[in-house]
């Protein structure tokens, strides 16, 4: 299993830094309420990076601007030099996967199955020639099995192939997501709370499969609680307070600076801001969440 | 635990308390005595139906409860016996317990039916004869008995068999489910066939808790491409059966039709999970594309295509159909869905309605009246209203139909399973299952949604145009909001994202009003109370699909790998053994 082979956190220093993401001055703005507020970040080729922060900070709010979840209200994400559409679909064409923070399987399908739909882009054949079974069609169905297979491999999941994912248990879920996410063939990866709701053991494995996703040429960025294992594996560590960006560095450097201890401690980092508002972009990212707006079309509905 | 539960497993509990270890015995008992009640008669006119009043010659429903019962008697006594005991196991490897308690419910509905039924019908208990009620008391005695044998106990089915015998066995049981529905057609009075239902269904029942027809099915997945062809090879034999009398195959014809929509909206249903309730629409413009194009003299339109053309007129106008009502409803969600293409579908009804000229309109549909005198087919000069003479067998003209809708159902379920079987369907059950996950997979969801809609509506299209000719007038009438809702309950009742099951929920919604005319008036009661029965004892629907029983035999398959595994691997099937 590769994921375990992996060597120790590599000091991140490419002799000339190739950006897969840059995002410029994003904002997502949930009627009066700014959930998100001017967020720089960029990921260069071959790097981990972190993206920590209290409860309700923005950080999923974030990703989902940057996966076309949501539209930002400004702003702009650009993958590999080219500006990505705010829909969900074309994101994940270009080369930006993710994972979710609540798991989010196609529950119904086995595991090889959930994978396949991962590929989904990078497959091409239509109904047609599904019904008429082409030649075509079955060289590029036993291309995504080889490859669902490969990835399950990958992420450790051998032989659970043919399990239903919600049979896996909560550790092999989490590998599935990834494997799903991988099986798009993307240069970004972007994992929401990937150790969430496991054990130490699980954790170390989860570090492990970060490293082996690295080694396959992916940027990944990460959000994380688990400081331990976030300052173990980012090259480069950004936190997120209240939609802002208020560090970003090294990890030993965000973890010596006053205003993240502050952060994390609960003290007021600015006069005017207090925490009913971190309770409200709380309610407004879950009432955005509740109400699941469709990248593609419902847009319009939420301003 | 539900408080149903908790009140069988009390009554258990009491007759457990009662009979105690004696259960087998009780069972026995009644067994013996319903088998003997068969043989006296059960009343002494022979003013009902079958004539159930001569000594040792049962018949009808005396022939079902000694049929049951013998067998249940075979299975309890045999489990004793010591070598019998290793054949009656491997009869029935779920173990008789599951087996017998279906055996007994089945007699009892039985004998407790045409009981009631003779006092209603001959007016008065006087007309029943002791064998009546001791097949009653029998049957409850074989049921009290039965309930406190041992519970199932499944033996792994993994033997194998020579290629051929296991065809053989999967191609005799389809023999028995098509001699069952011919019998069952061949009965006109409503109480043999009421009698036989009951003792088919039961029967069924009993083979499935056996796990005799999960055998069955594994045989039949393993030798996928035989059991298919099979399948309608039996299918195709059924008008032999007939005599060359029209009136079921007529029924029959319907039955196909309904049954070849249903698929197709099980692919708007079933896979990509969007509830249609305007689904009945689709038909109807292939019926009306069909019928404005058969040369009927009330046509508008002058032009007779081939039948080919026709038929692919029709998918392309219902598809186009789809499109249009597809792209705006589908930017709706679940049951925003659901009341959006129950409108259009409306829409459709209401505007064939309204064609007919009188108003401001064009005269296109002949309004209210319909299209009536729609010739039968032609086809390559081959007349469908003509009788069929086969190998020296008079078959009756609606055998035209039903082989043509044979075909036409083969390749239904041919585009189903393929489009099922492919990126395409997966992205479909992908959407059901998490739509936002989806779209972040990189899938287009409103197209793909669009494209089951369009699918769908394309298959119901070509459906439409062979009934048009079926059914030789098409009118409004025929595509109410009610025909839809049919459709959706076969899929429901049937298992949602299957064949077999959706085919299977198809012939029992049609066929049985066609058999119990009394039905007809309660149709909707009586499905309504069978959809409750079935969302709240199995939600899965009759026939389950692979998916859904991947998940009911996870367990089995877990614990297999738990022991195929060598070295301890963290990962993988850990968490099969405990439940």
């Amino acid at each position: 299993m590769s994921a375990t082979a992996a060597p120790a956190p590599a000091p991140a220093a490419p002799e000339r830094a190739v950006p897969v993401l840059e995002a410029a001055g994003v904002t997502m703005r949930f009627g009066g309420l700014v959930a998100v507020r001017e967020v720089d970040l960029v990921v260069n080729e071959g790097e981990i990076v972190g993206l920590i922060g209290p409860n309700g900070a923005g950080k999923t709010t974030f990703f989902n601007c940057l996966t076309g979840l949501y539209q930002p209200t400004s702003g702009e994400v650009r993958y590999r030099g080219t500006v990505l559409p705010s829909v969900s679909y074309k994101v994940t064409d270009a080369g930006v996967a993710r994972t979710f923070q609540n798991i989010r399987l196609f529950q119904h399908m086995t595991a090889l199955e959930n994978v396949q739909v991962g590929s989904h882009t990078r497959t091409k054949s239509g109904l047609g020639s599904a019904i008429a079974r082409t030649s075509n069609f079955k060289r590029e169905e036993k291309g995504s099995v080889d490859k669902a297979r490969e990835l399950l491999q990958f992420v450790g999941l051998t032989r659970a192939g043919g399990t239903l994912a919600r049979n896996l248990p909560y550790g092999d879920q989490r590998r599935l997501e990834i494997a799903r996410a991988l099986a798009s063939d993307p240069g970004l990866l972007l994992l929401d709370e990937p150790t969430a709701g496991m054990n130490e053991r699980e954790t170390t494995d989860a570090r492990d499969l970060v490293f082996a996703i690295r080694d396959r040429g992916l940027a990944v960025v990460v959000i994380e609680h688990d400081m331990r294992f976030i300052f173990s594996l980012c090259s480069r560590v950004a936190v997120l307070v209240q939609g802002q960006k208020l560090v970003e560095g090294s990890p030993v450097e965000v973890q010596r600076d006053e205003r993240v201890v502050a952060a994390y401690l609960g003290e007021p980092t600015g006069a005017d801001e207090s925490d009913e508002e971190v309770l409200e972009v709380l309610a407004a990212e879950e009432r955005a969440r509740t109400a699941e707006p469709t990248p593609d079309h419902d847009r319009e509905a939420t301003p | 635990m539900t408080p149903e539960m908790t009140r069988v497993e009390r009554l258990d509990d009491m007759i457990a308390a009662r009979v105690g270890g004696r259960g087998w015995l009780v069972a026995v008992l009644g067994a013996a005595l319903v088998a003997i009640s068969a043989l006296l008669p059960w009343t002494y006119t022979d003013a009902y139906p079958e004539n159930l009043t001569v000594y040792f010659y049962p018949a009808g429903p005396q022939l079902y409860v000694l049929a049951l019962s013998v067998v249940a008697l075979v299975l309890l006594v045999g489990e004793r016996v010591d070598v019998l005991g290793r054949l009656v196991r491997l009869a029935v490897p779920h173990g008789t317990g599951g087996t017998v308690r279906a055996l007994a419910l089945g007699s009892f509905l039985i004998s407790v039916g045409v009981v009631l039924r003779m006092i209603v019908l001959l007016g008065g208990s006087v007309n029943v004869d002791p064998g009546g009620y001791l097949a009653v008391v029998g049957a409850l005695l074989l049921m009290i008995g039965s309930r406190v044998l041992p519970s199932d106990d499944p033996l792994p089915l993994r033997a194998k068999l020579p290629a051929a015998v296991e065809i053989a066995i999967v191609g005799v049981s389809m023999l028995v489910m098509l001699v069952l529905v011919v019998r069952g057609l061949a009965l006109d009075e409503q109480e043999s066939f009421s009698a036989f239902a009951v003792f088919a269904g039961f029967l069924v029942f009993a083979a499935a808790r056996a796990g005799l027809i999960g055998w069955v099915s594994q045989l039949s997945s393993r030798h996928y491409g035989v059991t298919v062809a099979a399948a309608f090879v039996v299918a195709a034999l059924f008008p032999f059966t007939q005599g060359g009398a029209n009136r079921y195959l007529n029924v029959m014809a319907n039955v196909l039709i309904f049954a070849i929509v249903a698929i197709g909206l099980n692919i708007v249903i079933g896979l990509a999970g969007l509830l249609d309730l305007g689904y009945i629409a689709f038909l109807g413009v292939g019926a009306y594309t069909g019928a404005l194009l058969s040369g009927s003299q009330f046509s508008t339109v002058d032009w007779v295509p081939p039948f080919p053309v026709v038929l692919a007129l029709g998918a392309l106008a219902a598809a186009l159909f789809g499109v249009i009502i597809g792209i705006p409803s589908i930017r709706t969600r679940g049951d925003y869905l659901a009341i959006v293409t129950l409108g259009f579908g409306e829409i459709f009804r209401i505007t064939v309605n309204n064609l007919g000229g009188t108003g401001s309109g064009p005269d296109i549909t002949n309004g209210p009246n319909g299209i009536p005198d729609i010739p039968a087919l032609e086809f390559f000069g081959w007349n469908l209203g003509e009788d069929l003479n086969i190998f020296g067998f008079e078959l009756g003209f609606f055998a035209n139909y039903y082989f043509i809708e044979l075909v036409l159902l083969a390749f239904v379920v041919l585009v189903f399973v393929r489009a099922n079987n492919s990126r395409i369907g997966r992205a479909w059950v992908a959407i059901r299952e998490d739509e936002t996950a989806a779209a972040a997979m990189g899938i287009n969801t409103f197209r793909l949604k669009v494209s089951a809609f369009v699918l769908g509506a394309s298959l119901a299209g070509l459906a439409g145009v062979i009934k048009a000719h079926l059914s030789t007038s098409v009118e409004p009438t025929q595509f109410q909001f009610l025909e839809s809702a049919f459709l959706v309950a076969a899929i429901v009742l049937g298992g949602m994202g299957t064949v077999t099951g959706v085919l299977l929920g198809a012939t029992i919604l049609r066929l049985l009003p066609e058999k119990l005319r009394f039905i007809d008036e309660y149709r909707l009661l009586i499905f309504g109370a069978a959809l409750i029965l079935v969302m709240r004892f199995r939600p899965e629907g009759l026939v389950p699909s692979a998916r859904r029983a991947r998940e009911f035999h996870e367990e089995e398959i877990t614990e297999r790998l738990a022991r195929e595994q060598v070295a301890g691997s963290p990962v993988t099937g850990s968490r099969g053994g405990q439940p």
